[in-house]
């Protein structure tokens, strides 16, 4: 959990600490929000050793993570729908930092990586990929089904979670809890009727939900110019204010955060965030990725935005580590992920009743095959 | 070996029933199933397809012989995420097939208005666990349409074709099967093919059905079930079920993939238990073939009903009620069903989940020594 993602940052940051401590803030400009209904936050931000570090950390680990996953499916140890973040990572790093861990989110099935930044640990993310019982939902769902604290899901149906955010967001409201709650949602179902359902409510209620359109240009093998009627997702609100974001760039998406939150918080009701980003990998398992865009636009983004070595870029720019330092934190944050899945490979598997649990709160027997009898959990 | 009650007159084709290829009978779960062929008469030239290819052929044809047929859902320009509108773009342009936005509702209700325009469209939805978000459009309106405008607008001319079933690792949203959600409601047909060469007979026979038709698709069946498919216009008529195999002693009731472990179960229960079991494919769920399963359950007196939807309120319940209402004196044993338990689609227990031909063939077991 926390605490274990910050024994591996110490661990690496061992010898950086003595070694940058000559340096103080570090100015980072970013591309500027395309803002709508809004001011939108400034284009720059002032941060430290300890935050680039962090977030080399924390988006190596989401890679990492998602690297492995993808071993584990081509091992067929993981069965079923994988879908997986690599390329994203800053969209969901960004936005952890600036809310807090009493504030919820809610996503697709593209959700390994919140776990990991909602605080639960590789072993119960692996673990759940691989059907075990350690696993964050028993092993009953797999891929697109995990849960952990103020994190609701993994969730399937496309659109779905988008009105669940926002009735999360009424409950912050009113308790009075003074919490947000991030709906996360992809260019592909931003077409869903449902978005649009939440919107209304959202804003006739003004809720505190923060609407997030990771826009990473496709859903499935559709690009979003044929499957989306103009394409700014953020203004397509309507009556809610918008922010377009450079998704690509940690701290364009943490300002952006830290703007929405700020915004949601002070009673304005809902905001959308588009965030400018792109997956790298197929969408999922059994997707290559490269029938319906080339080799060669997946090449340049690699290239010239990867939001890892972008940070990297500015560690190395002002002197904060070396590369040996920063490949010692490759190293540790991979040994722990390695450490993790052997774990869950070597956990059990669920028992057999547990098909019968959680269908019911009480455990009702369950109907099946035999001739009058009926399976009790 | 033809049945003569099943001998169907369908474009001037003969269709008829053959079960004479049923290979080996010793069953059991490493016997590869030699699942009979349905025999298309005066069919002509024939290709090795799969249920897939199959499925693209029907729709080819179909988009060939009417003008204004249209091909649309999410991702089938490139073919579809099981590869069954490939090919199509290209030969018909990307004004007949095309890529829809992410939007099942939508899909459904723009195929409805489009078929109230006298359109023929076609409409498929990526798996069948995502039409639930279009289930409104197809109960409260394409259902309804005909009825409710007294008979001046209609949608017949829709069909939606949807896969649906296991698959193998398709955990809670890959998997289901929700024939009877649809089944249960009036106005609509639902049908669900077995194998390539019924797949695209149906197919063919729901596209030019003059009532809305829900077509579900063998999803693990795709690649793996390959038939001789004529390759020319063939129809196989809605409503009528298949006696895949005649027996005397027990009736046996499917559809879809389902009808492969039922085979397999049947040869199980042949030999082990020296019984004669007759092996029904309802292949149209509504309006389902009354006659043909009554005529056989009063023939055998005892009736096992399998599908992999869950037990309750599925399929089977509306079958056995028939049965018991038409047949009650002829019953020698209480009608089983054997399904999926009552529990949302398994991950990691599908195996323990799916009726099985061990399921069914300890079924037909105790059915018979009841
Ligand atoms: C209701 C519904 N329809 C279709 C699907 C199949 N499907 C899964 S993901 C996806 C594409 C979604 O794209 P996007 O929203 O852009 O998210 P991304 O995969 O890019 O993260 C589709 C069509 C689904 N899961 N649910
Ligand atoms: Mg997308």
């Amino acid at each position: 959990m926390l605490s274990n993602f910050l024994k591996v940052n110490s661990k690496a940051l061992g010898h950086i600490r003595t070694f940058a401590s000559k340096s103080g803030e570090i100015k980072h400009n970013f591309k500027k929000a395309d803002t709508y209904l809004c001011d939108g936050p400034s284009d720059s931000t002032v941060t430290n050793k300890d935050e680039l570090i962090s977030f080399f950390t924390e988006m190596s680990r989401f890679r990492r993570l998602e690297t492995v996953c993808d071993g584990l499916y081509k091992k067929k140890l993981i069965r079923g729908f994988c879908h997986l973040y690599t390329g994203q990572e800053a969209v969901c790093a960004g936005l952890e930092s600036a809310i807090t861990k009493d504030d919820h989110i809610i996503t697709a099935y593209r959700d390994h990586t919140y776990m990991l930044s909602r605080g639960a640990t590789p072993e119960e993310i692996f673990a759940e990929l691989l059907m075990k019982e350690t696993g964050c939902s028993k092993g009953k769902g797999g891929s697109m089904h995990m849960f952990t604290k103020n994190f609701y899901g993994g969730n399937g149906i496309v659109g779905a979670q988008c009105p669940l955010g926002a009735g999360i967001a009424f409950a912050q409201k009113y308790n009075k809890t003074g919490n947000v709650c991030l709906a996360m949602y992809g260019d592909g179902a931003a077409n869903q009727g449902q978005l649009f359902e939440a919107f209304n409510m959202a804003s006739l209620w003004k809720l505190p939900v923060i609407f997030i359109c990771e826009n990473n240009k496709y859903g499935m093998g559709t690009s979003q110019k044929r499957s989306t009627a103009g394409h700014d997702f953020y203004t397509r609100g309507h009556y809610v204010a918008g922010l377009k974001v450079d998704g690509m760039d940690v701290f364009a998406v943490k300002e952006a955060g830290k703007y929405a939150a700020e915004w949601c918080r002070a009673g304005n009701g809902p905001i959308i965030l588009e965030m400018d980003t792109y997956r790298y990998v197929g969408h999922s398992m059994s997707d290559p990725g490269i029938t319906y865009r080339t080799r060669e636009e997946v090449n340049h983004v690699r290239q010239t935005r990867d939001p890892i070595e972008n940070i990297r870029q500015i560690i190395l720019d002002n002197k904060i580590a070396t590369e040996d330092q920063l490949a010692a934190i490759e190293e540790t944050v991979r040994d722990e992920m390695e450490k993790a899945s052997e774990k869950a490979i070597a956990a059990p598997l669920p028992q057999a009743r547990e098909l019968f649990t959680n269908v019911y709160l009480q455990e009702v027997p369950v109907r099946g095959v035999e001739f009058v009898n009926s399976f009790k959990p | 070996m033809l049945r003569g009650n099943n001998i169907k007159k369908v474009n001037s084709l003969l269709v008829r029933s053959f079960h004479s290829t049923v290979g080996n009978r010793s069953g059991g779960p490493s016997t590869p199933i030699n699942y009979p062929s349905l025999e298309i008469e005066n069919a002509g030239e024939k290709q090795k397809m799969n249920l897939f290819q199959a499925i693209n052929n029907g729709m080819d044809i179909a988009m060939q012989k009417d003008s204004k047929a249209v091909v649309f859902g999410e991702d089938v320009g490139f073919g579809g995420v099981f590869r069954c509108t490939v090919g199509l773009r290209d030969k018909y342009g990307a004004s007949r097939v095309f890529n829809t936005p992410l939007c099942e509702q939508g899909i459904a209700g723009f195929a409805i208005g489009l078929a109230a325009q006298g359109a023929t469209p076609i409409a498929e939805i990526q798996f069948a666990d995502y039409i639930f978000p279009a289930f409104d459009q197809i109960v409260n309106e394409a259902a309804k349409y005909r009825y409710r405008s007294g008979g001046q607008f209609d949608c017949g001319s829709l069909t939606i074709r949807s896969p649906y079933g296991a698959v193998g690792h398709g955990g809670h949203y890959h998997s289901q099967s929700p024939e009877s959600y649809f089944g249960h409601t009036p106005g609509l047909k639902v049908v669900i093919p077995s194998t390539p060469i019924e797949a695209k007979g149906l197919l063919l026979a729901s596209i030019r059905e003059k009532d809305p038709v829900i077509f579900f698709e063998p999803k693990l069946m795709y690649r793996s079930a390959v038939e001789e498919v004529p390759i020319g216009d063939y129809e196989i008529p809605l409503g009528k079920a298949r006696i895949v195999k005649e027996g005397k002693d027990i009736t046996i009731i499917g559809w879809g993939a389902q009808m492969r472990v039922l085979l397999q179960a049947v040869n199980m229960a042949e030999e082990k238990l020296g019984i004669s079991c007759e092996l029904i494919d309802l292949r149209t769920i509504q309006p389902w073939d009354v006659e043909t399963v009554v005529e056989s359950v009063k023939k055998t007196g005892r009736v096992v009903i399998s599908h992999e939807a869950p037990k309750t309120g599925g399929w089977a319940a509306e079958i056995s009620a028939t049965i018991q209402e038409r047949c009650f004196l002829h019953l020698e044993a209480p009608i089983q069903r054997v399904c999926g338990y009552d529990t949302p689609f398994p991950l990691i227990f599908e195996k323990f989940y799916v009726p099985d031909h061990l399921k069914n063939f300890e079924s037909i077991k105790k059915t018979m020594v009841y």
